[in-house]
């Protein structure tokens, strides 16, 4: 029995605005609790919502980056239900006239290419957050993220796989950054998944119950959480009962490795959407598209083929730094500095992927300016220091900030490139290896690897290898013909 | 004339011109207040040191010889569901008893930028919802013509406040004739504009789609001055009006009403009209006539499917407007619970009084899923087709003529057992919010009882200069100033 997945995804996006999308509220992440909060994201009584212009505008860029039908009019509604994490028991979104329609993304997974279709965008506030304090009975609200303006991206069921799904977040989370929606940052929450999954016989064209997963908080727990799903799907279908497959929803608990029951349909809530009479319809003109159209920064698909052709990368290599918009900017600024797009492209993949993992940075956050990497690159190529010594004033500059010269000076690091310099030393060595000298005449070429090891040494690893190879061939050349 | 009997324009009058001072018109109005606010529980809150501080910046201004405000001096009464910075706002409800906002409603805000000198908060049917203000969880406000009687509601306080002179203008709210037909039984002047012509930011809401604040006056000048300084463009309320409106209605206020076309809707004087009232606004038909007005009977059958259309959409907005008082953040909160859920249900059965229970079960079943298209949904459509009747109408007419209540102020206690009778109060203010058009309601007689009948003129959007023009021309022939109750 052979089964084909079904899977939709909706994910949550906040929206990159200075302020909240009815008040003038800090939207930032990180205040003190309730710091960036006013009557009107509190819902003190009397207060009334008005819309954030940026947000919308936001929205609508969004709409265009996925190629959406972009809504004339839409509407913003009321979403009641009682919960202490929002303030006016009822959240202000959009319900049957989504600012955004249709759309999609294309996928590249390594087995297909593929286009998944969009269902809607839609602009909503986001809510508080709850902080349970452990074995007090206290509960804590924390108002700074309420009123916070977020996209909901729905999908049509187009996923076939865990594999495209985390491939399709991928690309949409590259996208949103790409275009300055959204920081687009996981752990924090600014971009949140929720995945609804089901299965059907292979050939059939029905839709089964689904079941939608939350807390998907990574790529690695979307794949996880959607394999684990399909399986237990999976097991129940073969054991005939599938009847056992209810709608509901169920959490994805990561150290278990295993979805657990939340709410099933009989609990869904009856949320009385109606239309929120305190603001007005929300009118996109032509005129305005137009204008957030030219503003539309180059997409990441578009982007990784001109770095094909133009820097001539790799594949696996565009896939890394352009999936990436930070990574992706820093090489362009490297390379506009004059360094050789393979060089940056190794330093960037290498040394700098390392480092950032050590110290838990962002890509956003290198601490080395491109032009000072680019200094570094150059008295690399200019053989005034070693590779490995390179590596290490990069760790260097990657920790303290100074520049290379100084910690290349600092450190004596620089290599004896002096033809005059490397001929005394090489001379010396010549005469305290007389024996090498003779075993090189009689035909072993090995013991110019064992006089370059004692060169290197006797200059205390600071001889320009090359050169000194260079001179010492020239001597060796030399004592075999003078005997 | 003891200057609690002064109309609004005479007292900023005479401050301006020292024949009194602003402290001396606050001392005059508050031992008015002593002497008969016991008679009438119109206030739920007094700000007597508030009132005084004002007077003294007004008082210090006549002195530096600078300009003052519209309202300057005048002493102003403010229903208690619009906020107050640091004064108590309860909207007449247990849930909200110790509320103290943090912030002014842009409409008080408006006010103190005016010099107009905030005296108290006034009594009103709990959340609004109510047509007697019998609904306070506090008391019951007697109307001053009969303390019997009640003073109407929602904006019961403020009606009555005025009419007893303990205030010289008043704001109140109108969802559904709530300032209109207070006004009627107490024999006063009633605005609501038309929506978005006043700023809702800070009116604790009701029916956001139809709530709008407007003035209670003695008479028509004095409610066109307080529209005044009102009115107009805010920020804080995307509904309000686009474009900023300084309209000044003092300049055609006194116009001749020579050629005005003013329709009488047949179906507003059915048989459910009180004899009394009937024949009271015939009367001012006949004198608008002879003042040169050109009048006549049209149809608008819109009357009773309005009443239903508007108690299923202002429930509905009201049960979501209302979901924040759960006991959490700010009001009343239950002493017994041992659950989040419990604390938010008993908060709310013990905070909130029968009537507004009443309407927020009403709102949720209309919005419920399977029962929405035939609530909710038919009721917008017929909201749409009543505003665009008006419309129509107004193609042809300057403004309507009709009553504001169908029946004259009833006795405390009447109508409490029977919600529905209560309702039909309503018939003919409800529509006029669904549409969103302006309506005034002034004195036009007085009953065989001593009560006062009120007269209600509605006019187009924004059309607020042609009801105070016809308005106060009707005034001028009725002299209904001459109408005070024996307090």
């Amino acid at each position: 029995m052979s089964f084909e997945t079904i899977i939709g995804l909706e994910i949550h996006a906040e929206l990159n605005t200075k302020s909240k999308l009815f008040c003038s509220c800090p939207a930032e992440f990180g205040a003190k609790p309730n710091e960036n909060t006013c009557p009107i994201c509190l819902g003190i009584p009397g207060t009334m919502p008005v819309l954030n212009e940026k947000a919308v505008i936001l929205a609508v860029k969004t709409g265009l980056i996925l190629n959406c039908e972009i809504a004339a009019e839409s509407r913003m509604d009321r979403k009641n239900y009682f919960y202490p994490d929002i303030p006016k028991a009822y959240q202000i979104t959009q319900y049957d006239m989504p600012i955004c329609r249709g759309g999609y993304v294309d996928i590249e997974t390594p087995e297909v290419s593929r286009r998944i279709r969009l269902n809607r965008i839609h602009l909503e506030e986001d809510a508080g957050k709850l902080i349970h304090l452990e074995n007090s009975g206290v509960s804590l609200i924390d108002y700074n993220r309420a009123g916070v303006p977020l996209i909901e991206i729905v999908t049509e069921p187009d996923l076939r796989s865990a594999g495209e799904a985390v491939a399709f977040l991928k690309a949409l989370k590259s996208m949103l950054e790409y275009g300055g929606i959204s920081d687009c940052h996981m752990e924090q929450g600014s971009l949140r998944c929720d995945a609804n999954i089901s299965l059907r016989r292979t050939g059939q064209n029905i839709l089964n119950t689904k079941v939608e997963l939350k807390n998907l908080n990574s790529f690695k727990e979307l794949q996880k959480a959607l394999e684990h799903e399909e399986e237990r799907q999976k097991v129940l279908y073969i054991h005939g009962e599938e009847s056992r497959i209810v709608q509901e929803t169920r959490r994805w608990d990561g150290e278990k490795g295993e979805t657990v029951p939340m709410r099933s349909k009989e609990d869904a809530r009856d949320y009385r959407y109606f239309p929120e009479r305190d603001l007005g319809p929300v009118i996109i003109n032509d005129a305005l598209i137009r204008e957030i159209r030219e503003t539309l920064p180059e997409m990441p698909m578009t982007r990784k083929k001109r770095f094909r052709d133009l820097y001539g990368l790799r594949d696996k290599e565009i896939d890394i730094i352009v999936g990436d918009k930070a990574l992706s900017e820093y090489f362009e600024a490297l390379t506009a500095c004059g360094t050789n797009p393979r060089a940056g492209a190794n330093w960037i993949l290498g040394s700098m992927m390392k480092l950032l993992k050590e110290k838990g940075l962002k890509t956003g956050q290198i601490p080395v300016p491109p032009e000072e990497l680019h200094k570094l690159i150059k008295i690399i190529a200019e053989g005034r220091i070693s590779i490995t010594a390179g590596q290490e004033v990069f760790s260097e500059m990657f920790n303290t900030g100074r520049n290379a010269g100084d910690i290349v000076n600092e450190k004596g690091l620089s290599q004896i490139s002096n033809r005059s310099e490397l001929k005394r030393i090489i001379t010396d060595v010549l005469n305290d290896n007389p024996q090498s000298l003779s075993d090189y005449a009689a035909g072993k070429k090995q013991a110019a690897v064992f006089l370059m090891g004692r060169i290197m040494k006797a200059s205390k690893g600071k001889a320009n290898p090359q050169l000194a190879r260079e001179i010492l061939e020239e001597r060796l050349k030399q004592e075999i013909s003078s005997k | 004339m003891s200057i609690h009997e002064m109309t609004a324009f005479e007292i900023r009058k005479g401050i301006v011109k020292r024949q009194f001072s602003a402290r001396d018109v606050v001392t005059a109005f508050f031992d008015r207040i002593y002497e008969k606010e016991p008679l009438v529980d119109g206030f739920l809150t007094l700000c007597r040191e508030e009132a005084l501080t004002k007077a003294e910046q007004i008082d210090r201004k006549i002195q530096r010889g600078e300009q003052l405000g519209k309202l300057g001096g005048i002493p102003i009464a403010v229903k208690d569901n619009i906020c107050t910075d640091g004064i108590r706002t309860t909207c007449a409800s247990r849930m909200l008893h110790d509320f103290i906002p943090p912030y002014d409603a842009t409409v008080v805000k408006r006010l103190k930028e005016a010099d107009a000198v905030i005296i108290g908060k006034t009594n009103m049917d709990e959340f609004a919802m109510g047509s007697s203000t019998e609904n306070s969880a506090f008391k019951n406000t007697k109307n001053p013509w009969d303390r019997e009687i009640v003073p109407g509601g929602s904006s019961g306080g403020s009606a009555a406040v005025v009419s007893a002179g303990m205030a010289a203008l008043a704001l109140g709210s109108d969802t559904g004739g709530s300032i209109r037909q207070p006004a009627a039984f107490c024999g006063v002047v009633g605005l609501k504009p038309t929506y978005g012509l006043v700023s809702r930011f800070g009116l604790i809401a009701f029916g956001s789609s139809l709530d709008q604040i407007g003035p209670l006056a003695k008479n028509i000048k004095d409610s066109a001055l307080a529209l005044e300084a009102i009115q107009g463009k805010d920020k804080y309320d995307s509904t309000s009006v686009r474009h900023s409106i300084t309209k000044d209605y003092m300049s055609t206020i006194e116009s001749s009403v020579k050629g005005m076309k003013i329709g009488v809707p047949v179906e507003f004087f059915d048989s459910g009209l009180d004899e009394e009232i009937a024949f009271s606004i015939k009367g001012c038909i006949k004198k608008l006539k002879e003042i040169g007005a050109f009048v006549e009977d049209i149809s608008l059958p819109i009357t009773e499917e309005g009443l239903s259309a508007y108690y299923i959409i202002s429930s509905a907005e009201a049960s979501s407007n209302l979901g924040r008082f759960d006991g959490l953040r700010y009001g009343y909160r239950t002493k017994d619970y041992s659950s989040l859920d419990q604390l938010v249900e008993r908060s709310r059965s013990e905070g909130f009084g029968e009537e507004v229970k009443r309407r927020i079960m009403l709102g949720t079943f209309a919005l419920s899923s399977g029962y929405y298209d035939a609530y909710y949904s038919t009721a917008q459509k017929l909201r749409a087709r009543i505003k665009e009747q008006f419309i129509k109408v107004f193609e042809n007419y300057d403004i309507l003529l009709s009553p504001v209540s169908p029946v004259l102020p009833f006795k405390i206690g009447e109508k409490v057992a029977n919600p529905l009778e209560m309702y039909l109060s309503d018939i003919y203010t409800v529509n006029i919010n669904l549409a969103g058009l302006p309506a005034i309601s002034m004195p036009c007689g007085i009953s065989n009882t001593g009560l006062p009948i009120g007269l209600q003129i509605i006019g187009p959007h924004f059309g607020e200069e042609k009801l105070f023009k016809a308005a106060y021309a009707l005034e001028q022939e009725l002299k209904p100033t001459a109408m005070h109750p024996m307090l």
